[in-house]
């Protein structure tokens, strides 16, 4: 079984600074793997980088990501346009403000088909009826005709989900899809997702900073800090036999079910600035490499 | 979008107009000079000379004339020139369809060339042809349209005779029109030749008055533009697969123009007035130039007519361009 | 104005270009006696529509000639003393009377305010160059009519602006301050509200600088200014017009002049906003 999604060694800066310093993880096919960070972390970047969306600013000083095999670092545009929405597809973070306002909900879900499937007028609007039932949407033909403020922010999310999956891709990137909602709502939509993965196959990269919520819906888990990727473990491991101070102090900052009553402890200061250390310490190793390899080859990697 | 809305907006206009129409009356009535004695010969006797004022209307008190004025508006009697010896409301009618042609070309010049040049400046973001339309934008808003004209009498008139300058029709060509809508009726009629004569002079003034505005909605737009496209929607959009440019026309196209057109729609009256100085430099016959002759002469009347002419212009343009803001935005549509 | 803005003013690209054009207008106005080569109104009928110089002209002619052979370069600087007076005095009359009402309006409100709104609302429904047009023709032909008619036009646009600084200069702590001390409404609008405000009307006044000299230019080409002898850039553009297929320097070099001051004093005012604004934000 190939690996999906390879993402090796990957270095990115913006305008300089750098922001993610030799990231490397690994999808299988079907399975769902989480990104645990806090903000700043860089974990929304890996996936811009995935992606293809990065600042303009922000340039990929080395590594490589790979999709079924394919490098698709730094793929042009005609190509990725192919990728993008038909075999990798993004559930984006804030429901609110992801769908167009001024098109009504239909337009928004029938333009991926149109776009990768070729299918008829008829034919999306049978799939895209099809696609919001699959996400407990009820009275589906109304909400194709509505505008986005007329829908509740739960609801745009199963739209955003029900666009995602639309073309049946292999993999979906979700950037902390219930971040923005209620926590009621947080545990039906994370239901959603889980039981639409499970039914497709689809693989799915799952970012958030919540260790809670990668409890629930995860099989793999990558702790990232400072651009750094501090452990990867499969979830049950990883909730069991924490290996990196950073992990433990995560979860002993994270609300359990299973472990109420305990107070929640922040996570350290000290090692907080052990991990800047090791990253400043990272960052100067990386750039005497360079060096190095510059006066070896006469040329430098870029 | 209700009628209650239309009927307010209406109502609001009819004090301006009226405003519009003192304010006019007042200063024209100010005059140092005496019109009348400026029509007649030195020598002319002094019966002659009031029998004149009466004529006119100018021997009653102020109030008098105006509310004989208002009256006569009313019913549409605009009173007659003094320089021209015409009724001035045939005038108006006789001149106004050519320069309503003028501003009906103009206008989609300017939205097509502002439309153009603001999708430009964002695709090609932080490169050069950027630059060169903000220069250009630049440029375009600090030189006044009549100076605008008058390069393009220089340059594309005379130094490299392209197109005319002057007139609606080059005198040899016998059209023999019913309305005066040329352009349009030779159109409608099938008569080719004509309209591209028509189109031909019709393209340095319309260029002229469309100048100003393009630039001011390129400026306005692209900013629009460049505020939508770092929305989230459109990163999903492009996240689906689409090019940036169809993701640059299909859906930011649409989101920026609604902030857009509400700052720019108060430009477009200002081609109403622009009218005045292009059709004067291009001896182009609409009421704008009649606006000058009169006001050169010290045409009572005319002035008169033609300044509310102008305001009912500018009335209508602004309502029209309030219509247009609410079929776009569908928010406003329900409300 | 302390010294770090004084800095940053100086270094601004812009401010520097239309300072150096407001400067040379007015030396050119201030000198015009000395520097011309020639009296403006001179005519000499034998050298009549002559080229520029670097074209195939005299040299005694710099720019050429009119159709009256009276010398372009000496008419051009004669108009820049009549643009640059119209400009000054036009710009500040309309700054002081739209300012004065701009500040009673921003800081009594009320009614005061809704009478001063309404009033410039309606009169900023009036088409700009109809409006100058007909009050030239009311007032007849002259300086004194373009300069009130740019007054007349344009103390709007000095009274929204200062009216919507001085509502946010009300709600600052300087002015609650004053209002506890007891001073007067007349000591703190004038004493402490109007400094606050004043960079802001530097850079309108520089920007009414140039529509001023554009309304000029207008009135004079259409023939509604000084009397036509006298050497004024649009009455040089309109002279120009008519013999603009054999001699088009005539209409050129005007516009131009015309072209360039317009550009500097926008500059000039776009420059001195861009540095006075964010750094009175701070």
């Amino acid at each position: 079984m190939s690996t999906l999604l390879d993402i090796q060694g990957l270095h990115m800066q913006i305008d300089g600074a750098p922001i993610l310093r030799g990231v490397s993880l690994a999808l299988q096919p079907g399975r769902v793997l989480g990104l645990v960070g806090e903000s700043g972390a860089g974990k929304t970047m890996v996936s811009r980088v995935v992606l293809g969306i990065e600042p303009g600013n922000a340039r990929v000083t080395a590594g490589r990501v790979e999709f079924e095999g394919r490098d698709i670092t730094h793929l042009d545009e005609h190509r990725r346009r192919h990728l993008l929405g038909r075999e990798i597809a993004l559930v984006p973070q804030n429901p609110m403000t992801a769908l167009n306002p001024v098109e009504r909900i239909e337009p928004q879900i029938s333009d991926v088909l149109r776009l990768h499937l070729g299918l008829s007028r008829g034919d999306c609007r049978a799939r895209a009826l099809e696609l919001l039932r699959a996400v407990h949407l009820r009275e589906p033909e109304r909400v194709l005709r509505q505008y986005p403020h007329e829908l509740s922010g739960g609801m745009r999310q199963r739209i955003l989900i029900a666009i995602a999956f639309a073309c049946k891709p292999k993999l979906i990137i979700a950037d902390e899809p219930t971040t923005a909602l209620d926590v009621t709502v947080q545990r039906q939509i994370l239901r959603l997702l889980k039981d639409l993965q499970k039914s497709s196959g689809t693989a799915v990269l799952f970012i958030t900073h919540d260790l809670g919520v990668v409890s629930k819906i995860c099989d793999d888990v990558c702790v990232i800090y400072g651009g750094r990727i501090l452990e990867s473990a499969g979830v049950a491991d990883l909730f069991e036999r924490p290996q990196h101070a950073y992990t433990q102090a995560l979860m002993a900052a994270t609300p359990r079910y299973d472990r109420p009553g305990g107070t929640l402890r922040p996570i350290p200061a000290a090692l907080q600035e052990q991990l800047m250390r090791e990253a400043a310490e990272y960052d100067r190793r990386y750039a005497a490499q360079k060096e190095r390899s510059l006066s070896v080859d006469g040329r430098g990697r870029e | 979008m209700s009628s209650a809305y239309l009927l307010k907006r209406l109502l609001w206009a009819l004090p301006t107009l009226l405003g519009v129409a003192v304010v006019v009356f007042v200063l024209l009535r100010v005059v140092p000079g005496d019109p009348i004695a400026m029509m007649t010969p030195p020598g002319a006797r002094a019966e002659d000379i009031a029998r004149l004022r009466q004529i006119y209307g100018l021997d009653t008190s102020i109030a008098r004339q105006f509310f004989t004025w208002l009256g006569q508006v009313a019913r549409g009697d605009f009173g007659t020139s003094i320089s021209l010896r015409e009724r001035v409301i045939s005038l108006v009618v006789g001149k106004l369809p050519a320069t309503l042609e003028l501003v009906l070309v103009a206008m989609p010049l300017a939205v097509a060339l502002g439309l153009a040049l603001a999708l430009a400046a964002v695709y090609f973001r932080g490169r050069w042809p950027e630059l060169v339309i903000d220069g250009f934008t630049g440029l375009s808003l600090a030189i006044p349209d009549f100076l605008w004209a008058l390069l393009f009498v220089l340059l594309l008139g005379v130094m490299f005779p392209v197109l005319p300058i002057s007139g609606r029709l080059d005198p040899g060509i016998d059209s023999d029109p019913r309305t005066g809508f040329y352009l349009l009726e030779s159109i409608v009629t099938g008569r080719f030749a004509i309209a591209r004569a028509l189109i031909q002079h019709l393209l340095l003034p319309a260029a002229a008055l469309a100048l100003p505005l393009a630039a001011g909605i390129t400026r306005i737009l692209k900013s629009s533009l460049l505020e939508v496209m770092n929305q989230d929607y459109v990163t999903l959009v492009r996240v689906k697969g689409y090019s940036r440019a169809r993701v640059l026309v299909r859906v930011a196209l649409r989101n920026a123009l609604i902030p857009a057109l509400t700052l720019t729609g108060v430009q477009f009256t200002f081609l109403v007035g622009g009218t005045v100085l292009i059709e004067y430099i291009f001896s182009y016959p609409g009421i704008g130039n009649l606006a000058i002759g009169a006001v050169i002469q010290r045409d009572l009347p005319l002035i008169q007519g033609l300044v509310l002419t102008f305001a009912v212009i500018f009335i209508v343009t602004n309502l029209l361009v309030d219509m247009t803001y609410a079929l776009l935005n569908p928010r406003l549509r329900q409300g | 104005m302390s010294a770090k803005l004084a800095q940053a003013v100086g270094r601004n690209p812009r401010v520097l270009f239309g300072g150096a054009v407001l400067l040379t207008i007015v030396a050119l106005a201030a000198l015009a006696q000395w520097l011309v080569p020639h009296d403006p109104l001179e005519q000499d009928l034998i050298n009549t529509l002559l080229p520029p110089a670097w074209l195939g002209g005299q040299h005694g002619f710099p720019f050429g000639t009119d159709s009256l052979g009276r010398d372009i370069l000496s008419r051009l600087i004669y108009g820049a003393r009549v643009a640059l007076t119209v400009a000054v005095v036009a710009a500040m009359l309309a700054g002081l009377l739209g300012s004065v009402l701009g500040l009673l309006a921003g800081y009594f409100g009320g009614w005061i305010d809704t009478l001063i709104s309404r009033i410039v609302d309606v009169w900023m429904s009036f088409p700009a160059v109809l409006l100058s047009i007909v009050l030239a023709a009311v007032l007849g032909a002259g300086l004194y009519t373009v300069i009130v008619a740019i007054v007349v036009i344009d103390w709007t646009r000095f009274c929204r602006v200062v009216r919507s600084e001085v509502l946010i200069q009300r709600e600052q702590d300087y002015v609650a301050s004053a209002v506890t001390i007891g001073l007067k409404p007349g000591r703190i609008l004038f004493g402490e509200v109007l400094p606050n405000v004043a960079p802001l009307l530097l850079t309108l006044f520089t920007l009414e600088m140039g529509i001023a000299i554009v309304v000029e230019a207008i009135l004079s080409f259409v023939g509604l200014s000084v009397s036509s002898g006298a050497a004024t850039w649009g009455g040089m553009i309109a002279e120009g017009r008519q013999y603009v297929n054999q001699a088009w320097w005539l209409m050129a070099l005007p516009m131009l002049c015309v072209i360039v001051a317009v550009i500097g004093m926008n500059a000039l005012g776009d420059g001195l906003r861009d540095v006075l604004d964010p750094v009175r934000a701070r």
